[in-house]
């Protein structure tokens, strides 16, 4: 993961567009709000460029507005109080790893018993590809609701959410990845008769292991984005989610934008994550790097 | 005599497919003694790698009878008769030298299993590679490993398919060498399957010379050579005169027509 020399300039530089471009974009999209302030300032280059990536409540926070919320509700503001992203961001980020992990395992069951059963395989399969078709946006409220009713509140519904999301990357990517051994590999574990259970664990799981990872790094990003959504019907008590909505319930853009940032900050960080424990793994497995 | 290892009576295996059938064995007799290296050479298609695979009971014969120790092929597998050497080495790649050696004894729940490593890899000359990867050896070292592990639950039976034919001459012939001296030495019976003259005459006391469509034995040549063969003895009249007769041989089963 080293970023060579050269590829910094061009990353950079790409950054450094986008932030012109992004200060340049605040001056006619707040005009609506700024307008009122510049004139009575009287006009003039100065003033609109002041008022346009200072007002209280813009339309598109500057860059620096978004920093300095950051910087705020990130550093100023003890991390265990309401007030502050980092507690929405660990609301969200327990909820994602809860999900993420008994996704993981559902994946990685329902792959097993795919590779094992001709039969089981056709019945499952279909149910399993259906499951992806339907909009986690319509059936979010509706799990949330229904485990709400039977008793069920606070982390695990969300998590569930974000179940029902990766569980399917790592079903998907562990039948191909338990599927992968040779013929020869499979024919040599025949000549020592060896069990079904004994060829699942010396020969399918270890050569599944380039695959789980891939299917992980999918899995753990739209764990996060299942989260997120959770945390929209459940009336936004806290979370990312929760700060997104209660954001735009009160035009608070620069809460939004700050939220949007805490959440792919995190997402990269997982996914990063992941390909790290990824390295570390095949490292040890002898995969020649 | 000692009871025969192999023994096929009639043998027959027909694949089904989807337009016409595949006669992949016909009416095979064949019988192997204890001890015996025999060769199966043919061309492409003439069943030789079906037969051993018959024998290992990864296929099934369709009519016919063969029985490997005295018992059926699916009792001999699950006795564990014999150990399998396949065209490529497949090592499995997580696992170091002296793990994959070590495959079949954590399978099969043997005892002393880093003697038997330590013994086998010495066997195929490979110690001090233990802690290496599959990758990290050369082919013909990984087919090494392979025969170390075929051999490391010490069956008296050893099915070798075409285990060194995806190497070049050199290496084959260094290994072809290595083989006789382990044989000479363990005094197993080795079945091999190969689609080279010189390394079944090389090699061979038994040499079963085959022919496709359908699959069948044409000649069995008995060589007589003694064990203790070196690569010089491939310039011998002798060697040659086999090597022609198995020639003939392939010949008369126009295996060398399209």
């Amino acid at each position: 993961m080293k970023t060579e020399r050269g590829q910094a300039l061009p990353v950079l530089v790409v950054c450094l567009v986008l932030v012109v471009v992004w200060y340049l974009a605040c001056i006619p999209m707040n005009a609506v709000v700024a307008q009122a302030r510049i004139d009575a300032a009287g006009g003039g280059l100065y003033a609109t460029l002041t008022e346009s990536w200072n007002h209280t409540r813009p339309v598109i926070p500057a860059p620096h507005q978004i920093v300095v919320e950051l910087w705020n509700t990130v550093f100023m503001i003890a991390p265990w109080k309401v007030k502050s992203l980092l507690y929405h961001c660990w609301v969200t980020l327990s909820s994602t790893l809860l999900g993420f992990v008994l996704g993981t395992l559902l994946g990685i069951g329902l792959a097993i018993l795919i590779v094992h059963s001709k039969l089981l395989s056709k019945a499952l399969m279909p149910w399993i590809i259906a499951s992806q078709t339907i909009p986690i946006l319509a059936i979010a409220p509706m799990i949330i609701v229904v485990l709400g009713a039977i008793g069920f509140t606070g982390l695990l519904p969300k998590a569930l959410i974000s179940t029902y999301l990766c569980f399917f990357p790592v079903a998907i990517g562990m039948v191909k990845g338990l599927m992968s051994p040779d013929v020869i590999h499979r024919d040599l574990m025949r000549t020592y008769n060896a069990s079904a259970g004994e060829t699942l664990w010396k020969l399918r799981l270890p050569a599944s292991v380039p695959y789980l990872f891939t299917s992980l790094k999918i899995a753990i990003a739209i764990a996060l984005t299942g989260a997120i959504v959770g945390e929209l019907p459940t009336g936004a008590i806290a979370g990312i989610g929760a700060r997104l909505l209660v954001g735009s319930y009160n035009g608070l853009t620069m809460m939004i934008w700050s939220a949007l940032v805490a959440g792919s900050a995190m997402a990269a960080l997982l996914v990063w994550l992941v390909g790290h424990v990824e390295r570390k793994t095949l490292a040890r497995m002898g995969v020649r790097t | 005599m000692a009871a025969a290892v192999i023994e096929a009576k009639d043998l027959s295996l027909t694949f089904q497919t989807a337009d016409s059938p595949v006669y992949a064995l016909s009416k095979v007799n064949l019988t192997v003694e204890d001890g015996d290296f025999v060769s199966f050479i043919g061309p492409s298609g003439c069943g030789k790698t079906t037969l051993l695979r018959v024998i290992a009971d990864l296929e099934q014969a369709t009519s016919g009878s063969i029985t490997v120790n005295g018992l059926t092929p699916q009792q001999a597998r699950l006795a564990r008769a014999y150990g399998y050497v396949f065209q490529a080495p497949g090592l499995f790649p997580w696992r170091t030298v002296e793990k994959n050696v070590a495959l079949p004894l954590e399978i099969m729940g043997l005892g002393d299993a880093a003697e038997r490593v330590k013994r086998n890899l010495e066997l195929v000359n490979l110690a001090g590679f233990e802690k290496k990867f599959p990758w990290q050896l050369s082919g013909g070292m990984q087919q090494r490993v392979s025969i170390a592990r075929a051999l490391a639950f010490d069956p008296k039976l050893l099915l070798m398919d075409e285990p060194f034919g995806a190497l070049d001459e050199i290496v084959r012939d260094k290994l072809n060498q290595q083989l006789l001296d382990l044989w000479a030495r363990t005094r197993k019976t080795v079945v091999f399957v190969t689609h080279s003259i010189p390394e079944a005459v090389f090699l061979s006391t038994k040499i079963v010379v085959m022919s496709p469509r359908p699959g069948r034995i044409i000649d069995v040549i008995e060589t007589g050579l003694p064990r203790d063969r070196t690569l010089d003895f491939r310039e011998a009249p002798e060697f040659l005169k086999l090597a022609h007769r198995v020639r003939e041989g392939l010949k008369a089963g126009h295996s060398y027509e399209d």
